[in-house]
Formats: structure tokens, C-alpha cells, sequence
């Protein structure tokens, strides 16, 4: 045939779905594989190259989440987001779901993200996002290299992009002890998430190894193996801070 | 008693109360839709517990570890219970405002042998106390039971079935339960009205049939209605030694809670069944409560009290039974079920202050597994409500769900769940409770020709053993459909022989007596095994399975080779060969002929019997090894749904209902984490699940919220734990009180929790 229509597919690691975890409400979530950072924390190393996924079509997809529309319009919040992996990885896949997921199937949309390829997220793409997962790991140029390999600089761009369009966000900021726990560093994130003024809550994530098992799978060393958990203490600490420059914080 | 409450009985009792057709004849339902009012806010009205409740459960609670340890706390094992055997009990005689016990003592358990002698003189036996000779004489030669009837009546076929356990857990040497008198009755009209009623219907039977197949009906019926009448003044006489006159209608809220109460306790102290439900009480009493508030007979702390006091005498219901009874029904539950809330047919929440009353419990008293709070759970439910059900799901793990949007339909408005899932209008329906039978393991006779695949014996038909290297689909299913034809019939028949010397030596005299004389009747057939049966039959569909052979031929272990979906990921592939088993085994039983025309119903349900049901059958083609546990009800097996609770649950939603109107049980176990970040998040969050369930078809759910850190804790030190409560499939269990095994089964089960 000449007229073959090359299907919109994609590199999918798995997808689940998840209460109150991944945006509000039960949602029906998209793992994407592959990852430009390489975070010492990662919970979900299995997802960081793009071949541990599966090819897979915007159809099979939107099929697999179309079994869900009923019960999560009725569970009176929810949506689908799209995470990873780094699903601005595959920006045209996460667009052609994300599109689909809001206009076929009337649901919300969350875009779980780093922000280190927010340049790669077209206009289009963003209309298609209700919300916007933004996961700042750190404030300190030198420690977000340590923790990512990356620099920080084009998830801050990202970060004010989303602020000139007035698109919600949810804050993600992993408390790590001994790493991204000092004051001056959360303070850091919290004056920037502040001036942004669309940053409609920040979700504190304690620091947890329930991924070793995988990186161990993986044949990868786990660096933060004796790292400890961030005590109740030490959360409430940070998230008094972010409450301090008047976020929303949980 | 004050000279005014005095008076109210005489005259007013129903003063201020509206309608209608209720007083003219014997109807609750038309008694609550006239004069409910229906609670649309939230829990803040809601009061604590007072100094005198918290003494009155101290008291209870003292008790329980030496009845951990020992197992009873104490028997009274010379004196077959009736409804007047013995006298008065108490708590705390100066401040119950609620009295009653089943014996002289809380806690103190009754003998009721008519089911049958063995399970008491084994009870007897095994805590340590004395078998009467006396009575082993009058129950074995002079007085026949159920037990003894059952097995004179068996067959030489259902005895094998039963002994091979593929049919198991039938209610042959116990009470069979499952029946809920309208207790509410005896509160709206008082004894005397219903003994009149119930004349009035026996004399309607007088005429000698002329229908020669009318004969014996007739004088069944005859005798039913004069012991339903003895059962009633029994009922007055065990409530005068109280000192209490039943025989007219409560005249206040107090009164009617306790009228209520006697009626449920005559039921308790006389029939040991395997569950003893309590129907749907809380609105009801609400009429009363708000009554007695709006004449400022009450402040709401009273009011709250009166429940509590109530709920203290349901959680200390208490009955005989032998380990190998707990062993299978573990953490001695009696499933004193009560429904709450529920639409009503005109489209206004049955949703009562006194709803809210019956959930505080939870907190007032502690968490715990009985009476087993059962909430019928529609979208359409006041908000303020929805969120107090998911707030105390979080926080105790004691409450279940059931979808208010099939029963409705089906069963109307009026209805309640006796034991777990079985769904029954209150005071005109009954069931006849058939246990279940074991798919899993008719799915390895239909591979070995009907073998067992643990002795070898054949038990069920000769059909030849499967000889092929690899299992051929097609093949398995043509013999499974054989061996499953064979099962129903036997199944059926059984419960024919169970349910007619059931009514003919342990009749449920009180029950019925607070039941219409039309009843309706079902033959609540019911399967286990069901996730292990559609995960065999995935894998032979879609990877390589190979049976292992012994030298007999007997395939005792199969290897299976490549994937195969798992049912429980939302996948029709395999979910809708669960959905088939379901259908074509409720087709099967329904061509077999039942007890008093009973209408075929299946439930799809193991209690906590998953445990004992996996250690006699042996390994199974989905790689699930020999003696490992099924998974409970109708969940998925254990680490095979790997999407997520919801998706899961999206799975167990598929099995029709109208092929198990019986019921069909789902446990899902959260952690705290799974459902979202905040408390307030995790509440609402939680309704939003409940409310997609309803909304997709699901029937039930157990929701436990719950840190496996926590249960292992408690299975290492138990002392610390006395009120853990967990939901197992469709009833509540102190954790304590398991099984090792059984808590290990709980703890291994997938835990939905959140990374």
C-alpha cells in the first residue's frame, strides 16, 4: 500500500493506575521508558533507558485507558498522567496522548516531568495539560549535577514558561537526608516556586529505597543504600519551609 | 421505669409517628418511609464516649485476654441453650441501659446441641469441661439432630465428595444461619400483636388440603407457625426475667433498642448459626432517637450511648464451636451483620443520624470485627456521609461495602446482608446457606478423570484421565464441563438433604417468627476457587502446560512454560474465563431441582476457608503449588494483578452479579500511602474509589488500610494488638485471633501500596 499511516507509537515501560499519588484522584498512568537524567535516588531505574519499554501504539494506549473513563469520572476526580521515564523524551507520543486522553476521553491531564526537556514540549502539547507535575530536585546548581548528572538551568526555563501560561503545577521535591535536606536548598526552591505564582501545591516526597530491589535487578550499584529516610520531623520541616514563602505544601 | 414511660406504653407508644399502612398490618418498611428523616450533613454533630461506656467496655475488654489464651472464656456446658434456659446475665447490672446476655455471664458460651451433638461434646472435649451423660443420651437416643439426620440422609457419593473436600464447608453438623428475623418488629408492635398475627395465619391453614402434594406443606407449615408462636412467648418470658414486658410496643427510643435487642438475643441464645445477622436496624431506631431528641427526653450523648451500649452486646455474641470449625471460619466471627444507609425507592438516602451513631462505635468502643458494619454504598449518598464511611475505613479497617445500585433492583430497599455478601429483604426472605465448592480442584479431576489429585481415590465420574504431553485447551474444558455437570448435581442434593433436616430437628423458630409466612426462599449455592480456576485455564489457553505424572498416571503437578494473562489486570482474555465459570456453574446448578422450591442463587466467596481450601488441593497448572492458599472470594490470585488495586477491582466488576446474587466478595488491602498524600485527600480519595466501583458493577468490597510493618508487629506481639481488626473476605477478624498461618496468608496477600 502507498498509503501506509505511520501510527503514532511510542516507548512504553508499563502502566498502572494509582490513587492521590500521581495528581489528584484515581488516575490511569503511562509509564514511558527512558530518561536523560540519572537520578541516585530513582525508585524506577527499570524505566531510565528507552529499550526497557515496550513499542507500542497511541491506540493500545488510549484502548487500555479508555477502560477506565467510567469508573474514574465517577470516582469525582482523577485523570491520566503521563510519566516515566521522562515522557518529554518521546514529546510527540506524549502529545498524541496527552491530546487524546483530554479530547477522546474527557479526562484530566497531568504531565509528571523534570522539566529538563521542557524546551522539547510544544504549545500544543502544554494546552493538552491540565496540570503539570514539576519535579525540582534541588536549588544548588552543583548538587542537582551530583543528583542528576544535568544541570538545573532548563527545568527553571520550563518552570517559568508554565508560569507565563498560567498552567497549574504541582511541585515535586524529594527530601533526601544529607543531600537535598539543607535549608539554604529548600529555601532555594521555595522562593523560586513562590514567585512563579501558579504553583498551586508542593508535594514534599520523603526519600525511600522501596527501588533498591531494582536497581539491584538492574545490575546497577544503589548508592543510597545507607542513606536513611527523612524522619516526620525532618518532612515537616521542609514543608514549613515551602509554607513559609506561602505555598500549599503536603 | 418512670410513671410516664409507664404510661407511654399503655397509650402513646406510637404517639407522633406518621402513616399509614403499618399499623393496620405487620410492616417495618412502610413504618420507616413515613417517619425517617433522612441526615444529609457531616459527622461533627457526633459525641465520644461517656466515663460510663468506657467502664462498661473496660469491663468486657479485661476479659478478653484470658479468652484469647484460653480460646472460650468459660462454658455452660450443662445447660442446652433455649431462649429462657438461663437466667439473667449482665455486665454491670447498675449501668447497662441495654441488658442481655446469651448465659448468667459475658462471655460465657451455650451449648445448643440440636445442630448436633458431636460438635458440642467435641467442643466440650477440647476446652476442658465435662459431657454431660445425661444430655449425650437425651441428643443421641432420645432427641435426634440435624447432624444425625443429615448423614442418615446422605448419600454414599456426597459423603466422598464432602471427604474429598471438593464440596466443603457444608452447615451439616452446625447451624446453617444465614436467616435474619425482623427484629424490629417486635419494637414497632410488641409480642402480643405478632402472636396474633402469627395465629391468624396458622388458622388460615386449617382446611385439610384437598391437593394431595399440598399434605405435607400444609402440616409442615402448621407445626412451623405453633412453634413460631412458642418461640414468641419465650421471647416475652426471657425479656420478664429481665424484667422487662415486651408484649406491647416500645414507647421510647431506649425501649425500642431494647426490644430489638431481646428479640435478636432470643435468636442467638437459641440457634448456633454460622452466621447470625442483625438486619438493618440503625434507621429504624433513628425514628425513636429523633423522637425522644425532639421531646428533650435525650441529649445526643445519650443518645450515643444507647448505641454503644447496644454495640457492646453485639461484639460479645459468642458461640461453642471446635477448632477444626475455627480453623475454617478463623477468629471466631458470628457475623452479627448490620446494614447501613442505602437509596430508598423514592430516591431519598437512607442515611440517619443514628447511621453515623452506629460507625462512631468504632471510635467510641475501639475498632473491632463485629457487629460486622456493612454500608451500602451508592454515588448518590449525602457527601458528609460517604466521607465519614472512608474515614473510618482508614482509620479502623472494620467497615464493607456493598453496592446499593444491584440490590435495590433486586431486593428493594428494605433489604440487609446476612454473614458477608448475601443480600435478603428483612422479614420476607431466607436463604438456605449451601457453603461452597472447590473449582480449582474439579478443574484437576477433569485433567485426572475424576481422581483426587491428593489420594488418588475416585471421587468424582470416570471420565479417563487426560493423557496428553501438553494440556489442549479444548480438551480440558469438554472434561471440566463433565466434572462440574457431576459436581451441581451432588452439590444440590446435598444441600436438599442438609436444609430438610435443618427445618425438620434445629428449625429457626424465633427467626421465622419474625418473617412473613410467604417467604421467599434461596438455595445459596457458592464457589472458591475461582481465581486459581480461570489462571489454570489461561495458562493451558495460552502458554505450555505439561502435567507431571506419578506412576499411577495421576497428574500431581503440571509445568507451565511461557506467559499467560492473569485474570485480575482488566484483561478479557482471561477475565472472561472467571466470567464464564461464574455463568456456566450458576446454569449448571439451576438445572437441578431444590428443598420447598428455593430459587438457585451462587456466591462467590471463601470467608477466610481460602487458607484450608488451598492445603487440600493439590498444585495447579497456573504454577500455583500444592497446598498453597487460594486467593479469598473472588479476588485475583496474590501478585498476579500487577496494575494496581483499581485495576483489579475493574477485573472482579466484570463477574455478573446476575449469575451470583449471592454475592461477590473482593478484599483489597491499602496502605495508608496508596491513597493519597493528606488526610483529608485520602478520605475523599477513598469515597472516589468506592463510588467508581459502584458505578462499573462492582458488588463488594473489604477495604483495609493498613502497613504490613503493623501486621507483622502484631503476629510478634499480639498483647499489643487486642482490637487489630482486618477485613477478610466479607467479615472482620481481630488479627490476634488467626491462625499463624492464616496471618501469614493476610500479611503475603498483595499489598496495594504506593511507589
Amino acid at each position: 500500500m502507498l498509503t501506509t499511516v505511520l501510527k503514532p507509537s511510542g516507548s512504553v515501560h508499563s502502566w498502572d493506575l494509582s490513587t492521590g499519588v500521581d495528581g489528584p484522584g484515581t488516575r490511569f498512568v503511562v509509564f514511558l521508558a527512558g530518561c536523560p537524567l540519572n537520578c541516585l535516588y530513582c525508585h524506577n531505574p527499570d524505566t531510565m533507558r528507552m529499550a526497557s519499554g515496550h513499542r507500542t501504539t497511541a491506540d493500545e494506549v488510549v484502548a487500555e485507558a479508555a477502560k477506565y473513563t467510567a469508573f474514574i469520572h465517577a470516582s469525582g476526580s482523577g485523570g491520566a498522567t503521563l510519566s516515566g521515564g521522562e515522557p518529554l523524551l518521546q514529546p510527540a507520543f506524549t502529545g498524541e496522548l496527552l491530546h487524546r486522553f483530554k479530547h477522546e476521553l474527557g479526562l484530566h491531564t497531568a504531565l509528571d516531568t523534570s522539566g529538563f526537556l521542557g524546551a522539547r514540549a510544544d504549545d500544543a502539547l502544554l494546552a493538552d495539560t491540565d496540570l503539570v507535575l514539576l519535579d525540582i530536585k534541588s536549588w544548588d546548581r552543583a548538587l542537582y549535577r551530583r543528583l542528576t548528572g544535568q544541570r538545573l538551568e532548563p527545568t527553571l526555563d520550563f518552570a517559568r514558561r508554565l508560569a507565563d501560561l498560567g498552567k497549574d503545577v504541582h511541585l515535586r521535591f524529594v527530601l533526601v537526608p544529607g543531600l537535598t535536606d539543607p535549608p539554604e536548598n529548600v529555601a532555594g526552591v521555595a522562593a523560586f516556586a513562590a514567585s512563579l505564582g501558579n504553583v498551586s501545591r508542593v508535594d514534599v516526597l520523603p526519600f525511600h529505597k522501596l527501588g533498591q530491589s531494582k536497581w539491584a535487578a538492574l545490575g546497577r550499584e544503589f548508592t543510597l543504600a545507607d542513606t536513611p529516610a527523612p524522619t516526620a520531623e525532618q518532612v515537616q520541616a521542609a514543608r514549613d519551609a515551602f509554607a513559609a514563602h506561602g505555598l500549599r505544601a503536603v | 421505669m418512670s410513671t410516664q414511660h409507664a404510661e407511654r406504653i399503655h397509650s402513646g407508644a406510637w404517639d407522633g409517628f406518621k402513616g399509614g399502612l403499618w399499623r393496620d398490618a405487620v410492616d417495618v418498611r412502610d413504618f420507616i418511609q413515613q417517619n425517617y428523616t433522612p441526615y444529609e450533613g457531616d459527622a461533627a454533630f457526633l459525641a465520644g464516649p461517656t466515663a460510663r461506656t468506657a467502664a462498661i467496655w473496660r469491663r468486657i475488654t479485661d476479659l478478653f485476654p484470658e479468652e484469647r489464651a484460653k480460646g472460650v472464656l468459660d462454658v455452660s456446658w450443662d445447660t442446652p441453650s433455649t431462649i429462657t434456659a438461663h437466667a439473667p446475665g449482665y455486665i454491670d447490672r447498675d449501668n447497662e441501659l441495654i441488658v442481655g446476655l446469651q448465659t448468667d455471664a459475658p462471655l460465657k458460651r451455650a451449648i445448643m446441641p440440636n445442630g448436633g451433638w458431636r460438635m458440642v461434646a467435641g467442643a466440650l472435649e477440647t476446652y476442658g469441661y465435662p459431657v454431660d451423660p445425661q444430655w449425650e443420651k437425651v441428643f443421641t437416643v432420645h432427641r435426634k439432630t440435624h447432624n444425625a439426620g443429615v448423614f442418615d440422609a446422605y448419600t454414599p457419593e456426597i459423603r466422598a465428595a464432602r471427604k474429598a473436600g471438593i464440596v466443603t464447608g457444608l452447615p451439616d453438623a452446625y447451624g446453617r444461619g444465614r436467616i435474619i428475623g425482623d427484629y424490629r418488629r417486635v419494637a414497632l408492635y410488641g409480642v402480643d400483636r405478632l402472636i396474633a398475627a402469627k395465629r391468624e395465619e396458622k388458622t388460615g391453614l386449617d382446611a385439610a388440603p384437598r391437593d394431595p402434594r399440598a399434605v405435607e406443606d400444609t402440616i409442615r407449615e402448621r407445626e412451623e407457625l405453633a412453634e413460631q408462636i412458642r418461640a414468641l412467648e419465650e421471647l416475652k418470658a426471657m425479656a420478664a426475667s429481665y424484667g422487662q414486658d415486651i408484649s406491647g410496643p416500645a414507647a421510647t427510643a431506649q425501649q425500642a433498642i431494647q426490644w430489638l435487642y431481646f428479640a435478636y438475643l432470643a435468636a442467638v441464645k437459641e440457634q448456633n448459626g454460622a452466621a447470625m445477622s442483625l438486619g438493618r436496624t440503625s434507621t429504624f431506631l433513628d425514628v425513636y432517637l429523633e423522637r425522644d431528641l425532639a421531646e428533650g427526653r435525650l441529649t445526643e450523648s445519650r443518645a450515643q450511648e444507647l448505641i454503644d451500649d447496644f454495640i457492646v452486646k453485639l461484639r460479645i455474641v459468642r458461640f461453642l464451636r471446635t477448632p477444626e470449625y475455627d480453623e475454617l471460619f478463623s477468629g471466631d466471627p458470628t457475623w452479627v451483620t448490620e446494614s447501613i444507609g442505602g437509596i430508598g425507592a423514592d430516591g431519598r438516602p437512607l442515611v440517619t443520624r443514628t447511621s453515623f451513631r452506629y460507625l462512631q462505635t468504632l471510635y467510641n468502643l475501639g475498632p473491632a470485627p463485629e457487629p460486622n458494619m456493612t454500608v451500602f454504598w451508592s454515588p448518590k449518598l449525602p457527601q458528609g456521609f460517604k466521607e465519614f464511611c472512608a474515614q473510618v475505613s482508614i482509620d479502623t479497617s472494620s467497615v464493607q461495602y456493598e453496592s446499593d445500585e444491584l440490590m435495590r433492583p433486586r431486593f428493594g430497599d428494605d433489604t440487609a446482608i446476612a454473614c458477608c455478601v448475601s443480600a435478603m429483604e428483612v422479614g420476607k426472605q431466607m436463604q438456605f446457606f449451601g457453603a461452597r465448592v472447590n473449582l480449582a480442584k474439579t478443574l484437576l479431576y477433569a485433567i485426572n478423570g475424576g481422581r483426587d489429585e491428593i489420594t488418588g481415590e475416585q471421587v468424582g465420574p470416570g471420565t479417563g484421565p487426560i493423557e496428553a504431553e501438553v494440556l489442549d485447551y479444548d480438551e480440558v474444558v469438554e472434561r471440566f464441563d463433565r466434572q462440574l455437570e457431576w459436581l451441581a448435581e451432588t452439590y444440590v442434593h446435598a444441600l436438599n438433604v442438609i436444609h430438610y433436616m435443618h427445618d425438620k430437628y434445629a428449625y429457626e423458630r424465633l427467626e421465622m417468627a419474625l418473617h412473613d409466612r410467604a417467604v421467599r426462599r434461596t438455595m445459596a449455592c457458592g464457589i472458591a476457587g475461582l481465581a486459581v480456576a480461570a489462571d489454570s485455564l489461561s495458562a493451558i489457553r495460552y502458554a505450555t502446560v505439561r502435567p507431571v505424572r506419578d506412576a499411577s498416571g495421576l497428574a500431581v503437578d503440571y509445568t507451565v512454560e511461557g506467559e499467560y494473562p492473569a485474570y485480575g489486570n482488566n484483561d478479557d482474555r482471561a477475565d472472561g474465563l472467571a466470567v464464564r465459570l461464574v455463568e456456566e456453574f450458576m446454569h449448571k446448578i439451576r438445572k437441578h431441582p431444590t428443598y420447598r422450591d428455593a430459587e438457585h442463587t451462587q456466591s462467590v466467596l471463601t470467608i477466610t476457608s481460602n487458607v484450608v481450601y488451598g492445603k487440600k488441593t493439590g498444585s495447579t497448572p497456573d504454577g500455583r503449588r500444592a497446598g498453597e492458599p487460594f486467593s479469598p472470594g473472588a479476588n485475583p490470585m496474590n501478585g498476579r494483578d500487577t496494575h494496581g488495586y483499581v485495576a483489579s477491582s475493574m477485573s472482579v466488576a466484570k463477574l455478573p452479579y446476575a449469575a451470583a446474587e449471592d454475592g461477590i466478595s473482593l478484599t483489597n488491602t491499602v496502605t495508608p500511602d496508596a491513597l493519597g498524600r493528606t488526610r483529608e485527600e485520602r478520605v475523599r480519595n477513598l469515597a472516589g474509589v468506592l463510588d467508581g466501583y459502584t458505578a462499573v458493577g462492582g458488588f463488594h468490597m473489604n477495604v483495609n488500610v493498613l502497613n504490613r510493618d503493623t501486621l507483622l508487629d502484631a503476629m510478634e506481639h499480639p498483647e499489643k494488638y487486642p482490637q487489630l481488626t482486618i477485613r477478610v473476605s466479607g467479615y472482620a477478624v481481630n488479627f490476634v485471633r488467626l491462625t499463624r498461618e492464616q496471618q501469614l496468608d493476610v500479611v503475603n496477600r498483595t499489598f496495594h501500596g504506593s511507589l
